[in-house]
């Protein structure tokens, strides 16, 4: 009979090394599988990490997670193509403990994560893929791997296994993932000098701002750009529905290119030297998308349960509330020895009630609205660019006048519709 | 739809190559993407769309077969999403082999 553990993780990303710090801390027996070289190696994220959940996880992390920058300027720029109207916010607060957010780069902070699970005694094996889970009288006994004699048993396998879920697939869990489910983004980090980052973006040492872009970014689809400031370089990227790709018919390495070099964007990173191009998928299907969470000895978590919040751009955070949930259970589930899926849907039901599973409800319509009208991104921000050049452009005519002319372009495009798209807007955001 | 493609082509041009030399690749000697039926491709997807948005550029339509560069791949998983006639065999690298990312 081959050793058996109490719990199985598939996947050293944020929501699988939450689980094995949880479970490992607790004294259960763990091993966590990772396809990569090293955690983090097959792993992308435009970079901004929050705070609170993973202090939940690693209280002391701040003495020793390799972060960037910590996040103090939050910018949000509705581009046109020579123009943007620009919305934000910078608070001195976030520039001290306890911190908001960070940037950071996966490659460095995944494995430091999966690491803090091994010190506590979790054990860890990269470059071995989990093929299948392995499943006996409807119940998941263990994984099978891609290593001779590769089988593993356990009582509990955590998926986290990333956005294209593949063996929650094969155990019938969710359905292939459709084109509308998932935005493909691309980035590239570019090295600059510290103090040009610091001059640019208007930041002391030790503070970081991100952009979030919208519209002419994406050509008008679904989607964002995004900048981040790390150390000594600046994340760029772009994220798309894939739908939205496809129906256009776009490169996606090409929209990245366009927007490296639209005028607003161009100074920001002139004379930067790209060091790494990245491409990974994000699930943008939301609470409408998530599978099956739970089933005899198996949870699924992370980016395998569909866990991001688009609006928001919130994932690794969902990722490892949801991997710490899954081990708190599975933690309980231990001690009563039972680990039927009746036992294991205490996890769901946690999942759903925290803020993870109401965020994921409040925008439950948010991607699937905003993908069938495209007017918001594609319409309404050239016009609302438009409008503000109106307004704050002077030549001579009053603003009442000025007013009447904005008034002119909503009456143009019929008031009524507009007030009815504005209420679909405010109705899937409020 | 002839308004998307001209919204394409304002796109400014790059050479995916250009790009990926920048990422670490540790390739297997066997792809872990297949083609099912190049017949498909060739009869039934005129616009063969995954020569468009894979980020990696990994598939070239060489006439009569589907090219799969597989080796420059960052196993995201669009093609497999994205393939209108679900004609691609799509599984992970054999562990530790593949993409390997150094930084985000």
């Amino acid at each position: 009979m081959p050793e058996k553990f109490d719990v199985i993780i598939v996947g050293a990303g944020p929501a699988g090394s939450a689980a094995a710090n949880t479970l490992a801390k607790a004294g259960l027996k763990v091993i966590m599988f990772e396809r990569g070289e090293y955690p983090g190696s097959k792993n992308v994220m435009g970079g901004i990490l929050y705070r609170q959940q993973l202090q939940e996880i690693v209280p002391d992390f701040l003495n020793s997670a390799p972060l960037e920058r910590p996040i103090v300027d939050q910018r949000f720029w509705m581009l046109n193509e020579k123009s943007a109207v620009q919305a934000g916010y910078k608070g001195l607060e976030w520039a001290e403990a306890p911190y908001n957010n960070f940037s950071v780069f996966r490659a460095k902070f995944d494995q430091w994560f999966a690491g803090k699970a091994v010190e506590q005694g979790a054990l860890l094996v990269t470059e071995t893929v989990v093929t299948e889970a392995i499943v006996e009288d409807g119940r998941v006994i263990g994984v099978r791997t891609d290593r001779p004699d590769g089988d593993v048993y356990a009582d509990i396998v955590i998926l986290a296994d990333g956005v294209n879920s593949l063996i929650a697939k094969k155990l019938g869990f969710h359905k292939e993932l459709k084109p509308t489910e998932v935005a493909l983004a691309v980035m590239q980090v570019i090295n600059l000098p510290t103090e040009k980052i610091e001059d640019r973006f208007n930041l002391e040492p030790n503070q970081g701002a991100t952009i979030e872009i919208f519209g002419e970014a994406t050509k008008g689809v679904l989607g964002t750009g995004f900048i981040y400031t790390n150390k000594e370089s600046i994340s760029l990227g772009v994220g798309t529905l894939l739908s939205g790709l496809m129906q256009k018919k776009m490169r996606p390495h090409e929209l990245l290119e366009t927007l490296k070099d639209h005028p607003l964007v161009r100074k920001l990173i002139q004379g930067g030297e790209p060091k790494e191009y990245l491409a990974h998928l994000i699930p943008e299907g939301g609470y409408n998308s998530m599978p099956k969470l739970v089933g005899h000895g198996v949870m699924v978590v992370g980016d395998a349960a569909q866990l991001v919040n688009g609006i928001h751009r919130e994932g690794s955070n969902l990722a490892m509330a949801s991997g710490k949930l899954a081990a708190e259970t599975a933690i309980l589930a231990k001690e009563v020895n039972d680990f039927s899926e009746n036992m294991l849907d205490s996890y769901r039901v946690r999942l759903l009630n925290s803020f993870v599973g109401q965020d994921l409800k409040k925008y439950r319509e948010a991607t699937h609205t905003l993908d069938h009208h495209p007017e918001y991104f594609k319409e309404y921000i050239p016009m609302l660019n438009k409008a503000a050049s109106e307004m704050f452009t002077i030549d001579g005519v009053s603003k009442w006048d000025k007013q009447k002319k904005i008034l002119g372009m909503v009456q143009e495009r019929g008031t009524i519709k507009t007030l009815r798209e504005m209420y679909r807007l405010w109705k899937v955001m409020k | 739809m002839e308004g998307d493609e001209i919204m394409a082509d304002t796109l400014k041009k790059v050479n995916v190559d250009d790009l990926n030399y920048l990422t670490r690749f540790v390739s297997d000697k066997e792809s872990h993407l297949v083609i099912k039926d190049h017949d498909v491709c060739k009869t039934k997807c005129p616009d063969k769309v995954c020569t468009v948005f894979c980020p990696a550029g990994v598939y070239k339509w060489e006439g009569d077969r589907m090219f799969v560069g597989f080796e420059g791949c960052h196993e995201c998983g669009s093609c497999r999403i994205g393939c209108p006639h679900d004609n691609i065999e799509w599984k992970y690298p054999k562990g530790g082999l593949g993409v390997v990312f150094r930084l985000a």
